[in-house]
């Protein structure tokens, strides 16, 4: 009952905003923030009331029949995976509320309703134990993703809008089929079901026709093709750098935050769950298609830091350096024991804190300067000491330095698949290096040298940004240096899923 | 089953008897009301909707409930599935008649002609969705189709409307020719013009060698002219993006849902109960054939709508296609199948007739049918825009709207057939189909209005009719009802 509250209070809470006259902006602003700090509250209490020593699912509701003809239910429910990124959707959620307080001018009763349903179909799709509830969750994101780029974007909104969403369409097509295939050779006509547990069980029973080498293979692919636009991995990677820079601050945010991270958690409950032959076809590190996964998490991570290397745009950089990361978690994944999944899910939690804190970032300089090159600027260090320090704090996080959080999932993903891609890992390092170079170097080029005398009278950051702020970066130096924190959530649901393998 | 006499069948006839005696009535209504203005037709015909709906509701559960009635000695047939039909074209007539309420464009002087030839078009597609026997089918299809071409043709000041009308009734004239041909074939070979009979027939004459598999196929494919030309299936499309482009808006939405509702109806009593059985399915390969135009149909359709920059052409496109992903439903003919065909048909209504309201309303407003005419309607008509947003996402089939699980079905019909290929087919098709939706979605909420600006208002009525779209737009998908609904049409059919 209290995950769905935490679910649909959003969703109440778009009702609410909808209802509110268009002229009162202050009142729609606090309400939105009100229906984004219960989740916030309600995750907190379900991060801490998680029984760490149990990893199976907890707080199920359901199964409640919802569409008798195809045995579909409303069936909700999370282990300490769900959980860590439900406690991440639910933090930035508030943080994005207050840093679009100032700089969302046209629209605002419609910005926060949209971004309430947004809310709404991240926080369902991170607790669905319903295969179609899932799917349903999945694409009420992609709606009011669409308008919110569409409509309060930048110059070239219209074409990053339509991309992001034929894109993630395409993608969730073949996912669809693959879906329907799972469904109707779940059982005999009648006794078909779209419960996830109950598939996972299916899948692992020996003569069903779920337990079926070929079969997996293709489901897996259908998929894996959905979430991998949506992570995203090479070559379906380019709506990606689009929707980055043409987003307003805070759906950057979410778009780097939550959304990547919707495809790396269904990979991780759908495909490596559910299908493990079909994982194993792709990761048993014979041949071609067994390092198929693991070479998209090196290309990744080595084609997104040199992709990184080359922008002159602040915010471009950051879109790149996310799909490097992501590579990280790509790479984890592929390596399917405890080090490697577990640095996987600590990297998607540090990449949602990071990241975020990356574009909230790039965000208070674009609203000072209104541009983002790099070479624009100089000498910030001066002018702004605080922005700049939490800036070089964000980026040391994320190229990896020990000591904060980003450097942990990294290691922990590379530790896992030297034991299985040992070439691909030891490449892969690369990624680091360059990652190490264009940040440094960004940091050179934007806050040391002389200052641009058009920048002599640029404000320093804000309360209301330091606010954002605060929360990630304590997030980040605390993983950094307590990284079991996170990882006892969910240590005891990875044991579950390598038990499945 | 034993078939009644004429005069026995009249009660069981009621809902088509009391559309003729209103349409009667609306044109002597119009000879006595003076006044040009007077709404009074109209309200007598939305009437006549109603009764009718009454006496569908009677004489299924008195009669149809228990079983099918065979009625004027197996001409036509009461049951299930062609009282769903029914109530799915009465309430498109009634939404057309409300729409044509709001048109601005009809001619104030025709309107007794108009509204009685809406009844009219409405008792011939009653027909098509009943009848058993080759004759019957022809003839409800002639009714239809010559009133829709005078509906079609009703702007009698707009050449681009005589263009349409004159398009339509030349190639429904071939297609018609066409059909009447495929059904002579038929009638030739079994001898008989009842369906059930011609099933039988055609299997004794098939499994005895003494008919060419050929023979049949090519009598089904002429047949399949003249229904495809009804649900404007690739070939036999070509007349329908001028038609819905010429004719005015109300007749457009209403050809487009409920003529493509009363083909479909036609098109799957004639496979099921003619062609469903196993062997004649063996023996004749016309799954595959299906399979190949539903295929093209949603293809051309899509592609087509790209460019499109006319909304009601656009939406004409659309349409066609929609049309496609319909007869994916009907290529294998499983009850599954044709339950999705019902299911989709009525989220069909629900979204594209709103569509067109919108549209309607537009023209009436903005006096544009223009994609560019949408600009900036999200800040002067916010209600309006957000209304088409929901129609056109859910046409594109994109959760949690009712279209997403109409094409769920149909997709689950396909692949459980194992026809992947068509699903995947159609899948792709959706995507490119989001293309042309969000067209109309980014002028409405990503463009500037330039210089007018100034809100458009609307009335109460208005809102309240496009909340009747809306509603079940919204939330059809997550209701069981629906899903019983269409299923149970579907168990009474006559399985042979």
């Amino acid at each position: 009952m209290l995950l769905s509250l935490m679910i649909f209070i959003p969703l109440l809470g778009m009702v609410a905003v909808l209802l509110l006259p268009r002229e009162s902006e202050e009142l729609i602003k606090r309400a939105t923030l009100l229906f984004t700090l219960i989740p916030l509250a309600l995750a907190v209490y379900l991060f801490i009331s998680y029984d760490r020593s149990n990893g199976g699912t907890q707080y199920v509701q359901g199964p409640v029949p919802w569409i008798d003809a195809f045995n579909i239910q409303y069936h909700i429910g999370i282990d300490g995976l769900s959980v860590t990124l439900l406690l991440l959707t639910a933090l930035l959620g508030p943080i994005c509320v207050i840093a679009s307080w100032r700089n969302i001018e046209k629209g605002i009763k419609a910005y926060m309703a949209l971004f309430l349903l947004l809310e709404t179909g991240m926080l369902g799709f991170f607790a669905a134990l319903d295969l179609f509830l899932f799917y349903v969750f999945f694409e009420l994101t992609l709606l009011p993703m669409y308008f919110l780029i569409g409509v309060w974007g930048g110059p070239r909104r219209e074409y990053a809008a339509i991309k992001f969403f034929l894109y993630t369409l395409f993608g969730s097509v073949l996912m669809l089929v693959a879906m329907i295939a799972v469904y109707l050779n779940s059982g005999d006509p009648g006794a078909r079901t779209f419960d996830i547990p109950t598939l996972i069980a299916l899948a692992s029973t020996e003569g069903h026709a779920l337990n079926n080498l070929n079969f997996q293979i293709w489901v897996f692919l259908g998929f894996f093709i959905g979430f991998a636009v949506k992570v995203p991995i090479f070559p379906f990677h380019t709506w990606l750098p689009d929707a980055h820079v043409e987003a307003p601050t805070a759906i950057s945010v979410i778009l780097a935050g939550i959304l990547l991270k919707m495809g790396t958690y269904g990979l991780v409950r759908i495909n490596m769950a559910m299908f493990p032959q079909g994982l194993d076809y792709f990761t048993n590190g014979i041949g071609f298609w067994g390092n198929s996964l693991a070479l998209l998490g090196f290309i990744n991570i080595v084609y997104g830091s040199f992709c990184a290397l080359a922008q002159t745009d602040f915010k471009k950089l950051v879109a790149y350096s996310s799909i490097g990361h992501m590579g990280f978690v790509i790479l984890g994944l592929a390596a399917r024991n405890s080090e490697g999944i577990t640095g996987a899910i600590l990297q998607m939690f540090n990449h949602g804190v990071i990241s975020a804190m990356l574009f909230l970032l790039v965000g208070v300089l674009y609203d000072r300067a209104h541009h983002r090159e790099i070479n624009g600027f100089g000498g910030l260090g001066s002018r702004m000491p605080v922005y700049t320090g939490i800036t070089t704090l964000a980026f040391m996080a994320s190229l990896g330095l020990p000591g904060l959080s980003g450097f942990v999932g990294e290691a922990l993903s590379l530790l896992g698949a030297y034991d299985k891609f040992k070439m691909l890992t030891i490449l892969s390092t690369i990624g680091i290096v360059v990652g190490a170079a264009y940040f440094l170097w960004t940091l050179q080029r934007v806050f040391l040298g002389t200052l641009n005398p058009k920048y002599e009278a640029l404000p320093e950051i804000n309360g209301r940004e330091i606010l954002t702020l605060v929360p990630l970066g304590i997030l980040t130096i605390v993983l950094g240096v307590w990284p079991n924190f996170a990882i006892d959530m969910f240590r005891e649901s990875v044991t579950n899923l390598i038990n499945l393998l | 089953m034993e078939s009644l006499k004429n005069i026995e069948s009249l009660l069981y006839f009621s809902p088509e008897i009391l559309l003729v005696i209103f349409a009667v009535a609306v044109v002597l209504l119009d000879l006595v009301v003076k006044d040009r203005e007077s709404v009074a037709v109209a309200y007598l015909s939305l009437v006549g909707c109603f009764c009718t709906f009454a006496a569908v509701l009677f004489t299924h559960f008195s009669f149809g409930d228990e079983g099918p009635v065979s009625l004027f000695l197996g001409m036509i047939q009461l049951d299930a599935f062609s009282s769903f039909f029914k109530v799915l074209l009465l309430l498109a007539t009634a939404a057309t008649i409300l729409f044509s309420l709001r048109s601005e464009e009809l001619d104030a002087r025709l309107k007794g002609e108009y509204y009685a030839l809406l009844l009219a078009i409405t008792l011939g597609m009653f027909l098509m969705a009943s009848s058993t026997n080759l004759l019957m089918i022809f003839i409800s299809l002639e009714t239809v189709s010559l009133t829709s071409y005078i509906l079609a043709g009703f702007l009698t000041h707009s050449p681009r409307s005589s263009e349409a009308a004159f398009k339509y009734i030349t190639y429904g004239a071939v297609a018609s020719g066409t059909m009447l041909f495929g059904l002579s074939l038929l009638f030739g070979m079994a001898g008989t013009g009842d369906l059930a009979q011609i099933s039988g027939r055609l299997t004794e004459l098939l499994a005895a060698g003494e008919i060419a598999p050929l023979a049949v196929l090519i009598a089904i494919t002429f047949v399949l002219a003249g229904v495809g030309y009804k649900i404007a299936s690739v070939p036999f499309h070509m007349w329908s993006p001028d038609v819905y482009e010429g004719a005015p808006i109300p007749i457009t939405a209403f050809l487009s849902v409920a003529s493509k509702s009363a083909g479909f109806a036609l098109f799957i009593r004639f496979f099921y109960a003619g062609f469903g059985s196993t062997e004649l399915m063996q023996a004749v390969d016309w799954p595959f054939m299906l399979a190949i135009v539903s295929a093209l149909t949603m293809t051309v359709g899509n592609l087509a709508a790209l460019p499109q920059q006319n909304v009601k052409r656009l939406l004409a496109y659309s349409s066609i296609a929609h049309g496609g992903y319909l007869l994916m439903g009907g290529v294998l003919l499983t009850s599954q199948g044709i339950g999705a065909i019902l299911f989709y048909l009525v989220v069909y209504l629900f979204m594209n007739l709103g569509a067109f309201y919108v549209v309607v309303l537009i023209a009436n407003e903005v006096g544009s049918e223009m994609v560019e005419g949408y600009r900036g309607l999200s800040s002067r008509a916010p209600l309006v825009a957000w209304a088409m947003v929901i129609f056109l996402v859910s046409l594109a089939g994109i959760p949690p709207f009712a279209g997403f699980f109409g094409k769920w079905l149909l997709f689950t019909a396909v692949l459980e057939q194992g026809y992947y290929w068509l699903a995947l087919v159609g899948l792709l098709n959706s995507v490119v189909s989001l293309y042309y939706y969000a067209r109309i979605v980014k002028a409405m909420f990503l463009e500037d209005a330039g210089e007018e600006t100034d809100s458009v208002s609307f009335s109460t009525g208005t809102f309240a009719l496009l909340s009747v779209f809306v509603i079940p737009t919204i939330f059809i998908g997550f209701l069981n009802i629906f899903y019983t609904f269409s299923n149970i049409s579907v168990s009474v059919m006559p399985m042979q």
